[in-house]
């Protein structure tokens, strides 16, 4: 580590933060990293000694809604110090920094820091016709990416758009957008969502901040603390479900109980989120709470399975109204009359061939046989 | 000619107990998943009066849905297994037609069912070679929908099994997708339900040697009077 770059607690008391307030930080971070009391002790050391990383925030192709909801972290304390002081030496839409002056922040900190700082990026990045599509400061995005993962410490994939492609991916995907993951060979902590959870993002920073490394992943690369289970598995409508009492439109008597919105299309019981253990701004709501239901928008591929109010997607190929029911539906029918017309034929044909056997005309030697059998 | 040879027939017993043993228990199994999966994929508005805390209907079509899965995946692992030491026409060689003698009366059988030509002279005992491979095609298709069934059902049960299936979420593109193939497969089950039954009674009609009944009590006939 470099020993020139100071520590959280140094920096924090150069702003003027108090003993109190540090160690109030401490724990909210202690907390948001998932950690037990015991193991405060371990942070308040952390943050006391060790330096400060660097953080490096890039922006692709997105819309920004991951910063915005990181912004609105429910521990603003959190996201307070961990922007105005730990981290972001470089990120396009916070920076004072413009032009020139910016780029060179990214590269001091690449150089100064290899194998000390945190990449995060927010949006995919897109690989179509050289990379056209999103270059920043006459370098495509894949470039940067590349020279900034290259000596990163640990890589977190910010929403759906780094971690799985989200909007920009859907098909047809015109601009190649390619999550991160399949771009560098190095670990990256996956944390999808449009955007993520605010507490969910400042979760994970903390935990590779005090711990030094990323926390357990499942095998798509997502914190297992995070998502590990469906929108579904906590949902507070889900004894609604389970009684099979479901909302029909929206806005009936059922939609105003607050019944399981399963068949308005509500995504939940194929989401890994933590949506309904967390809630959002600050564990105000979430969406099922508030009466939609969930599109699914922390799952890969989410928005090639419209329509969101729909429990099944439109089926590939066949346009937009059709579900596999519909296309099964109408195979089973033509079955059902193919069938049916097959057994009209052959009951024709076969009364053809009992009136025959009883005239004793015919001359085909199986029923003759047949016959003679029967007599 | 002969005019009057009377036929005789030779009772062969083709489907071994294990056999169908297996028919029926997965012919069960089949109709109970279909009607399950379908009011999972499209719960019907019944039970409205009560209140959530009254009743579990919903739940517990799920439960008989999983139940039976289990069932359905044991037997047809057991159906593979007698497809190795069963009795010649529960071989799995009956499935695959890599013989040419299977392709051309995989042709013979699609003129009679089809065309609703005569047969001529008689088709293989067992299986004919149509169907041993339509078989093998819903072989595959067992495979497709346990996989899927337990691919979907590892985010509920932590056991070995189910958890064994994991890996087939992110391959299919997440979760969504796997259910939405394993709705959609539904319907291989029900067309094959219906053209198999139907084919069934078809092919005991031109045939005359029993084959609905094979499948209850073992035995088919062959036609002596055709090797005299
Ligand atoms: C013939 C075989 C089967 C048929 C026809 C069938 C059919 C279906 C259908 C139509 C659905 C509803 C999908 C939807 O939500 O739209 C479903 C759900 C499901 N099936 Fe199957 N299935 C079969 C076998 C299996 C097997 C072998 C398993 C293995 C465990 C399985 C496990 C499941 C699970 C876990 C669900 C999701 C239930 C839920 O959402 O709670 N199925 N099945
Ligand atoms: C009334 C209903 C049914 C009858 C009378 C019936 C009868 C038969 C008969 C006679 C055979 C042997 C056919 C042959 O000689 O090639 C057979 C095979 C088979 N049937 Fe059915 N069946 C019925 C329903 C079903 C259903 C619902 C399924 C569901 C999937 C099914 C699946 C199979 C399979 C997989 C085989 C191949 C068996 C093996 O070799 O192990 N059957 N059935
Ligand atoms: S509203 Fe959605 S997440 Fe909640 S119980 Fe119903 S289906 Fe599951």
């Amino acid at each position: 580590m470099n020993s020139s770059s100071p520590s959280i607690w140094q920096i924090m008391k150069s702003k003027g933060y108090s003993r109190r307030e540090f160690l109030q930080f401490c724990s909210y971070a202690a907390v948001a990293a998932g950690l037990a009391n015991s193991h405060l002790n371990a942070v308040v050391q952390a943050f006391e000694k060790k330096p400060r990383p660097p953080v490096v925030w890039l922006h692709f192709q997105e819309c920004t809604c991951c910063s915005e909801s990181f912004i609105r972290s429910s521990h603003p304390i959190v996201a307070d110090v961990l922007l105005d002081l730990i981290s972001l030496d470089y990120t396009e839409t916070l920076q004072a920094a413009a032009g020139f002056q910016a780029e060179k922040c990214l590269n001091d900190t690449i150089k100064k820091y290899p194998g000390q700082y945190i990449l995060l990026v927010e949006g995919s990045v897109p690989v179509k016709n050289d990379g056209v599509y999103c270059c920043i400061a006459g370098k495509t995005a894949e470039d940067i990416l590349q020279e900034s993962a290259k000596d990163a410490a640990a890589v977190i994939a910010w929403g759906s758009c780094a971690s799985n492609g989200c909007i920009q991916a859907a098909s047809p995907n015109p601009t190649g957008a390619t999550p991160v993951h399949e771009l560098i060979n190095k670990p990256v902590i996956n944390v999808p969502g449009c955007p993520p959870i605010a507490d969910v993002m400042t979760g994970v920073v903390t935990h590779v901040l005090v711990l030094g490394h990323g926390p357990e992943l499942d095998n798509q690369g997502r914190p297992k603390e995070f998502y590990s289970r469906r929108v579904h598995d906590t949902c507070y409508r889900r004894a609604y479900y389970d009684a099979g009492l479901f909302v029909e439109m929206w806005d009936d008597e059922k939609a105003r109980k607050g019944y399981c919105l399963y068949k308005m299309g509500c995504r939940g019981p194929v989401t890994y989120n933590a949506c309904s253990v967390t809630k959002w701004n600050g564990g105000v709501s979430y969406p099922i709470q508030s009466g939609h239901g969930c599109i699914g928008c922390s799952e890969a591929g989410f928005w090639d399975n419209e329509p969101f109010y729909q429990h099944l997607a439109s089926f590939p190929g066949f346009g937009i109204e059709s579900t596999a029911d519909k296309i099964g539906t109408t195979l089973g029918i033509g079955a059902l009359i193919g069938v049916g017309a097959h057994a009209v034929t052959t009951n024709i044909r076969k009364h053809k061939l009992i009136e025959e056997e009883r005239k004793g005309t015919t001359d085909d030697s199986t029923t003759r046989e047949t016959t003679a059998g029967q007599d | 000619m002969a005019n009057a040879s009377a036929a005789t027939y030779q009772r062969v017993y083709v489907w071994e107990l294990p056999v169908r043993f297996y028919h029926w228990v997965n012919a069960l199994c089949v109709v109970v998943l279909i009607a399950t999966g379908y009011l999972i994929g499209n719960p019907q508005s019944i039970f409205y009066a009560s209140e959530a805390y009254q009743q579990y209907w919903f739940g517990t079509v799920r439960f008989i849905h999983f139940v039976t899965a289990f069932v359905f995946f044991f037997m047809f692992l057991v159906r593979i297994y007698w497809g190795f030491v069963g009795n010649a026409f529960a071989r799995w060689t009956n499935f695959i037609p890599y013989k040419r003698a299977q392709v051309e009366e995989i042709g013979e059988v699609l003129k009679v069912d089809v065309l609703q030509t005569k047969l001529r002279g008689d088709i293989s005992l067992g299986h004919n070679s149509l169907a041993g491979f339509i078989y093998f095609l819903s072989f595959l298709a067992f495979l497709f929908q346990s996989t899927t069934g337990f691919a979907l059902y590892s985010s509920m049960s932590n056991a070995l099994l189910p958890q064994m299936f994991r890996w087939i979420v992110p391959l299919m593109g997440g979760e969504f997708r796997v259910r939405q193939w394993h709705h959609a497969m539904m319907w291989f089950f029900i067309l094959f339900a219906i053209v198999h039954v139907y084919l069934v009674f078809y092919h005991d009609y031109i045939e005359g040697r029993g084959t609905t009944s094979s499948m209850v009590g073992g035995w088919k006939f062959l036609r002596r009077s055709d090797h005299d």
